[in-house]
């Protein structure tokens, strides 16, 4: 997901550090909310706030909780953690644009967990019936959830057709190609009055061999040692 | 109770245009009125209850002042954690209005007898609870929850309640009402145990027991002040609540009297038993079953007077 991050606050978002508050700014809302490190490394990249509060994230004192959470995180719209809550409040804020009259959009990033959540399908079900072509569900479909894949655990197959069934108009794509993500993005809505919903398939762990595709790295942070072999695959320089 | 909610809340609408209504597909013949004078401000989010929550939520971030509206146990329990997590950590001005508290769908069955959400909602932080005694207090409830920034409880009965109040009251969140004055005992009462209250104060006169008579139209926060007097300067206290007496009214007067050294009083909870209603009937009817009609209440404060009595004797 950090290539879907690094897009919507590289290219997408109108948004400006300087201002957070602005009303006509547009909104994310990361829905997925045990993901916020990915989320808390793109807004200190951005400028919302300095990178030296990174240094404490998840620890005893931290701004940064190991759940997204706004609370004196500037640039954060919403606290999430519990799952299935992320798109009810954002059909609300982009119900809230049209009601307004203003021109921002809502893009909201789920897990493909979250989307066994009931409430999900209601906000699903809620955003097409009322029109919300300024909304933007992207659902990170890694295919992995909490205990196992999601085709063992509870199967979402065909998850594009279903999104299209509810009224969502739908483009599936590769959720590592930027060039990809950005070209789908930028073309939003797909469809007038209709909102838009980018299935963007994923590997959990791209580009670390020792981290993709396995459970595990759900659970673990890794230590010093593959700390520093993850980041020379990923040709990071440090 | 309803009706004076709905009047409020249009009045209300018609000066502040940031106000908007959600409802639970529920509220026929009664929300028609306020969706055709502000269909912009108006939403039917239909039987979704988390999802509504969490819209409601989202609509209060971005400068809205929200009511949801449903009945009976559907606005909060489903959504229980969209009220925690969406509306209260966010602080988001989302006023949640429940009709039908306590036993008032009474024949519908225990899915529609809303008598743990006092105790529910009390316990999440941010949020301010508040059960109105009487259609003048409902009204008032409902421009002063307009008013207060931030998550509220509106726990409603239904319609047709009897006026308590005789003249005009001075309704504020977190102060209880004075109705009657006396020494002998104090009679604490939230949501619609109110008529019941004065009821039973006025049978007790005429046996020459004088009460003092609260309206605890806010739970939270509690009038701690108001409690604190009662137990200084009458002889006992008793609580009246349509709600399971764990974690109410009876729950939160009594944590605050458990820790008030300078008044010990004797003191009850009358309320609903933890259980789930096993009897069919209607709102009196089981008010009748399980202790809460005039006559019953006269008696558990007779035998709770009579044993202040023969204590203080010793």
């Amino acid at each position: 997901m950090a290539e879907l991050l690094s897009v919507l606050y590289g290219r997408i978002l109108r948004v400006d550090a300087a201002r957070p508050d602005l009303p006509e700014r547009d909104r994310f809302v990361l829905s997925k909310g045990h993901a916020c490190a990915a989320l808390y490394v793109t807004l200190a990249e951005c400028g919302f706030f300095p990178r030296e509060w990174l240094d404490d994230f998840y620890l005893d004192g931290s701004r940064l909780a190991g759940h997204v959470t706004h609370k004196g995180v500037p640039g954060v719209e919403v606290s999430t953690g519990a799952l299935g809550h992320g798109l009810p409040i954002a059909c609300g804020m982009a119900l809230a644009a049209k009601r307004d009259k203003l021109n921002y959009r809502v893009f909201v990033l789920l897990s493909d967990g979250e989307c066994d959540e009931g409430s999900t399908w209601e906000a699903a079900l809620f955003a097409p019936h009322h029109r919300l072509d300024n909304l933007i569900a992207i659902v990170d479909y890694n295919k992995i959830q909490s205990l196992g894949n999601v085709k063992d655990v509870l199967d979402l197959e065909p998850l594009p057709a279903k999104w299209k069934s509810f009224g969502w108009s739908v483009r599936e794509v590769d959720g590592h190609n930027v060039g990809e993500i950005e070209a789908s993005l930028a073309s939003v809505p797909f469809a007038p009055g209709r909102p838009s919903c980018v299935v963007a398939h994923t590997i959990k762990g791209k580009g670390v061999s020792f981290m993709e595709d396995n459970l595990l790295w759900h659970y673990r942070a890794p230590d010093e040692d593959e700390l520093a072999r993850a980041l020379t695959e990923l040709g990071a320089d440090e | 109770m309803r009706t004076a909610f709905f009047g409020a809340l249009a009045e209300v609408a018609e000066r502040d245009p940031q106000l908007h209504l959600i409802v639970g597909d529920l509220g026929f013949g009664v929300v028609e009125s306020f969706a055709a004078r502000f269909p912009d401000r108006f939403l039917n989010a239909g039987v979704a209850e988390q999802n509504m929550t969490g819209i409601a939520a989202g609509l209060a971030l971005s400068g809205k002042t929200v009511f949801v509206y449903s009945i009976a146990n559907f606005p909060i329990l489903r959504c229980l954690e969209q009220i925690r997590n969406d509306i209260c950590y966010h602080k988001a001005n989302v006023k949640i209005v429940a009709v039908g508290g306590g036993l008032a769908y009474g024949s519908l069955g225990m899915t529609h007898h809303a008598t743990e959400d006092l105790a529910i909602l009390r316990t999440l932080p941010e949020m301010t609870v508040l059960a109105p005694g009487d259609p003048r207090e409902a009204a008032a409830a409902t421009y002063a929850v307009a008013a207060h920034e931030g998550p509220c409880y509106l726990r409603l009965g239904r319609a047709g309640e009897p006026i308590v109040h005789r003249g005009p009251i001075n309704f504020y969140i977190g102060k209880a009402i004075r109705l009657r004055d006396g020494e002998d005992i104090t009679l604490i009462s939230t949501g619609g145990m109110l008529e019941t209250a004065v009821c039973v104060a006025e049978t007790l006169a005429a046996r020459g027991i004088e009460s003092r008579v609260l309206s605890m139209h806010t739970l939270k926060p509690l009038d701690t002040e108001a409690i604190h007097c009662a137990a200084k300067e009458t002889r006992a206290i008793v609580t009246l609540e349509e709600h399971t007496i764990i974690g109410g009214l009876g729950g939160a007067v009594a944590e605050y009297l458990a820790e008030c050294d300078d008044a010990r009083v004797p003191f009850r909870r009358i309320g609903l038993p933890s259980e789930f209603s096993s009897h069919v009937g209607s709102q009196n009817y089981l008010r009748q079953r399980y202790g809460l009609s005039p006559a019953l209440i006269l008696q558990a404060v007779e035998s709770l007077l009579e044993t202040v009595r023969t204590t203080s004797t010793h």
